[in-house]
């Protein structure tokens, strides 16, 4: 049934390819226009190219959630947009202590740190909370029920932080440690830049090392792998899956103070146009591979920062930067028709087939 | 009393009472946090006697005691311990209001950081009668409910029973009271005495509790004699009957309108809209199973197309002005057009996938709308405005109760469709998808016309919904075209039941009509609306009015515990993304 549907070329396959042709024929013409408008120097690509490289990373951070969670449940975790959103919103309040009493600036380091823990503390709780209480009783239903308690409980989530903590944009305070920038020639990153992308970069390497050689991450992978027989090699499933839930959590929360400092504002909705970035970036790699994610991130997030100006600028098109969530949103929908296994290829997916 | 629970200690024994008290305590002091009682608290129930606030409070202990005693299988513990268990569990939950008004008394410092835990929440938890006599209050509260339905259960007698419903139906008068007011607007004697500025006034409240308790009481004398009396009517005096009643309801729906005046219509022709977007989504998601999270851009093609059409706005590049009854059919051929042209490129992808997919359709096409780059032709974020009321002949539908009757003759044809489909060879083939495409296909079903089908009409439904809508509101912005509307309907129909035509009128009234009557309940809509999912798909998946055959798919799933998943609704998802 699956190999008559692929091979067989029918009219459905003409439309989508003259669909996907005609897209990829305007971002060529539009990128070709743009460069020949000579608008824009090296330098500016740069530019575009490091702030994107500082989103991706956030995005890939946030993807590994998805990715971790879809590897053992096969369940989209609508609500990891919360769980990212939960953590910085309720650091917040610990960082604008700090930052009014000084401390922020007599112990920087210690301070940021403290912030970290503090949001990755929430984001993992409330990654478990929905773990145990909106998926866990629903194993073994079927697809569509916890899809949809996926999104009750975004949407719960997202208006219990309102009610808890108000409905207003909240400015984390500014760290003078933060201030300033790097310059090498025609390189300037600043230093929010530079931690970002370090930070996510040491994350994602420790949570590699973590899933290839703990035994908890062997666990993970034998779970990911076939449920029924994990258990049976005395794996507790259940745990595994908390653990992934968490891991998911602390790296979601993490990201969310990263995210925070880049953009300065918190507000409980902030997580929706991330999360579902995130969730195109975890598609992108090939949603159950971990190393996919973080590339997709990357790679969403230059896109994104780049595409709106290269695309459809040469075309007159007016505002383009307007079009950058469109941009990413596009790109999801063509992934996911072209090449739903993802760049990176189904290394967990494939499997379970 | 159950020999086997002799021989376990007594602190075993209350544990599963305590377990279910902390947890009641758990939502309580929930709601309290995130000022949902507070809020609630202004309305007025009986004036002067309860608010809604601590009604919500009193219902919360009453449901603790309720669950303390729930056993499985659906029984209730009924016997003499079932007081202590209920009272335990009631004491349990005041305990938690009680810590959380210390807290309050002790650290009003934690207002900066939960903005909701405010003095006036503990005035409102104590009863404004200070910490400890407040808190005295609350426990014996919340001990002498659980107490009283553990005894309830242990003896239930009818007297009792009558009281309850009585109290309760009183207490819905209340709140319903914004309703009733306009609608005894014309017998200004009566609500006069039945109301106070808001919520019933004492005088009133105890009026309504004798009438209706009398009511019941005749009811419960006489109740059978009458049933008998009607059955032993000859058939044709039987059918005469319910006719003048048939007759009646549809002089009180055409009327509805004019009884509940400008702002109630308003809300019907809401709940009106809402249920042709739900009958739509009914297709795809509830007979052909394909979850679409982006619904509401065949909504907004509908409303686009209306304004872009019929505008008389020179700010938008091309306006012909056409007229209504012109643009209608248009707008339902573009919709389905839309419907169709989303359709193509998601169907090979299945379940998860497929919702994303749709839900990034429905941000593009928002985005798209909001864009500078077609502000020429869409208005960008300020939309499009100055589009005209339909006309019928010389009478212009200019407000909502005129709308009222344009929806509903919507309402009707579409259901009527949708019935005469669910039916048919089409729908049956959609119901064969939803259960598992790969057998549907090797039975013969072209999987690529079924399922365009289901998205095209789908999508016409709410393209037609959004041709009224735009027209009723004159103006139209993008921004009334977010994911919430998708989620909002998705939600509907969850609650009445996917699949069954009266379960979206019923989920389209409750889950649009009924907010509006509590205007404070705006904040906590969507915080309602996702606690309902969960709770629905946690509790009773199949909806409030379940439609037969899908309660049977999902009954299979809970009877067999350690089953593999079935592969209704969306089946399961073999390679991801890829039939």
């Amino acid at each position: 049934m699956q190999k008559s549907l692929a091979t067989r070329f029918t009219l459905t396959d003409i439309f989508i390819y003259i669909l996907g042709g005609s897209i990829i024929a305007l971002v060529v013409v539009g990128s070709i226009a743009t460069l020949a408008t000579g608008l824009y120097g090296p330098r500016q690509w740069i530019d575009f190219t490091i702030t994107g490289l500082t989103l991706g990373s956030i995005y890939s951070l946030i993807a590994l959630g998805y990715t971790l969670v879809y590897g053992i449940l096969r369940m989209i975790n609508f609500a990891h947009s919360e769980v990212f959103m939960s953590g910085p919103l309720t650091a917040y309040f610990l960082a604008d202590a700090m930052g009014k009493s000084g401390y922020l600036d007599e112990n920087p380091v210690l301070g940021i740190s403290l912030i970290f823990i503090l949001a990755i503390a929430v984001s993992t709780i409330v990654a478990v909370l929905v773990e145990r209480i909106a998926y866990r009783p629903l194993r073994g239903a079927p697809r569509l029920v916890p899809l949809i308690t996926a999104i009750g409980a975004s949407f719960f989530l997202q208006y219990a932080f309102r009610g808890f903590f108000g409905p207003n944009f909240k400015v984390y305070p500014e760290m003078a440690i933060l201030k300033g920038a790097l310059v090498l020639g025609d390189l300037k990153m600043s230093y929010i830049q530079i931690l970002v992308i370090v930070a996510a970069m040491l994350m994602m390497l420790g949570l590699n090392l973590f899933v290839q050689y703990s035994k908890t991450g062997k666990a993970m992978r034998a779970v990911a792998e076939d449920k029924e027989t994990a258990a049976l090699m005395g794996i507790n499933v259940d745990r595994i899956i908390v653990t992934t839930f968490m891991l998911g959590g602390a790296l979601a929360g993490a990201a969310g103070v990263l995210y925070a400092l880049v953009y300065t504002q918190v507000q409980f909705t902030m997580g929706f146009v991330p999360g579902i970035k995130a969730f195109t970036a975890a598609v992108l790699g090939g949603i159950g591979n971990i190393p996919g994610a973080m590339l997709g991130g990357l790679f969403l997030g230059v896109v994104e920062s780049l595409g709106p100006t290269l695309f459809l600028e040469g075309l007159q098109v007016p505002a383009p930067y307007q079009l950058r969530d469109a941009v990413a949103f596009v790109m999801l929908v063509l992934i996911l028709i072209f090449r739903p296994a993802g760049i990176l290829g189904e290394r967990l997916t494939e499997k379970k087939a | 009393m159950n020999p086997a629970m002799l021989n376990v200690t007594p602190r075993a024994k209350f544990a599963p009472a305590i377990r279910v008290g902390a947890l009641g305590g758990i939502i309580i002091v929930f709601m309290g946090m995130i000022g949902m009682l507070e809020t609630f608290s202004k309305r007025q129930i009986i004036f002067g006697v309860l608010d809604m606030g601590h009604l919500i409070i009193f219902v919360v202990f009453y449901l603790t005691a309720y669950f303390a005693l729930k056993r499985p299988h659906g029984q209730v513990e009924r016997s003499q311990q079932g007081r202590w268990h209920g009272g335990v569990a009631g004491l349990v939950n005041a305990a938690s209001l009680v810590v959380l008004a210390i807290i309050l008394t002790i650290l009003p410092a934690i207002r900066n950081v939960f903005v909701n835990m405010t003095p006036a929440l503990l005035e409102l938890i104590t009863f404004e009668k200070g910490l400890a006599v407040g808190s005295i209050l609350l426990l014996i509260a919340g001990a002498g409910l659980g107490a009283f339905v553990g005894y309830y259960f242990y003896r239930p007698n009818p007297i009792l029973r009558e009281l309850l419903f009585t109290i309760s139906l009183v207490l819905l008068i209340g709140l319903l009271q914004d309703l009733l007011r306009v609608t005894f607007q014309y017998i200004p004697f009566l609500s006069a005495i039945l109301f106070e500025t808001s919520g019933l006034s004492l005088f009133g409240a105890a009026l309504l509790f004798a009438i209706i308790l009398g009511g019941f009481e005749q009811w419960r004398r006489r109740g059978d004699g009458w049933k008998a009396r009607y059955n032993a009517l000859p058939t044709p005096k039987r059918k005469q009957y319910s006719r003048t009643l048939f007759g009646f309801l549809i002089a009180v729906v055409l009327l509805l309108p004019w009884i509940l005046g400008l702002f109630f219509s308003e809300i019907l022709v809401n709940v009106g809209l809402f249920v042709l977007m739900g009958l739509g989504l009914n297709i795809v998601v509830g007979f052909a199973g394909l979850l679409d999270l982006g619904y509401v851009a065949f909504f907004a093609i509908g409303a686009y197309t209306m304004g872009v059409l019929t505008t008389l706005s020179p700010e938008i590049a091309f306006h012909p002005g056409l007229n209504f009854w012109i643009i209608l059919p248009f707008a339902l051929v573009i919709s389905v057009f839309g419907g169709i042209v989303l359709g193509v490129p998601v169907l090979r992808i299945r379940g998860d996938y497929l919702a994303i997919v749709t839900l990034g359709f429905g941000e593009i096409i928002r985005l798209l709308a909001l864009s500078d780059a077609l502000k020429p032709y869409f208005g960008g974020s300020r939309g499009i405005e100055a589009i005209p009321k339909p006309f019928i002949g010389p009478l212009e539908l200019i407000g909502p109760q005129q709308m009222y009757y344009l929806v509903i003759i919507g309402c009707l044809i579409v259901a009527f469709i949708a019935l005469r489909l669910k039916n048919s060879r089409l729908g049956r083939a959609w119901m064969a998808i939803r259960e598992d495409e790969d057998v549907a296909q090797s039975m013969g079903i072209d999987l690529v016309k079924t399922k365009l089908l289901a998205f095209g009409i789908g999508a016409s439904f709410a393209g037609i919904g959004g041709a009224i809508f735009a027209s009723k509101l004159g103006t139209i912005y993008p921004h009334s075209f977010n994911l919430i509307i998708s989620i909002n309907v998705l939600a509907l129909l969850i609650i009445g039941g996917m699949g069954n035509i009266p379960g979206v009128i019923i989920g389209s009234l409750v889950l649009v009509g009924l907010p509006e009557l509590f205007r404070e309940f705006e904040d906590y809509r969507l915080l309602v609306y996702g606690a309902v999912l969960v709770i629905m798909m946690l509790a009773k998946p199949e909806g409030l009015l379940p439609e037969a055959r899908r309660a049977m798919e999902l009954e299979e799933f809970r009877h067999t515990d350690d089953a593999v998943p079935p592969e209704g609704i969306t089946g399961t998802l073999k390679n991801p993304g890829q039939a």
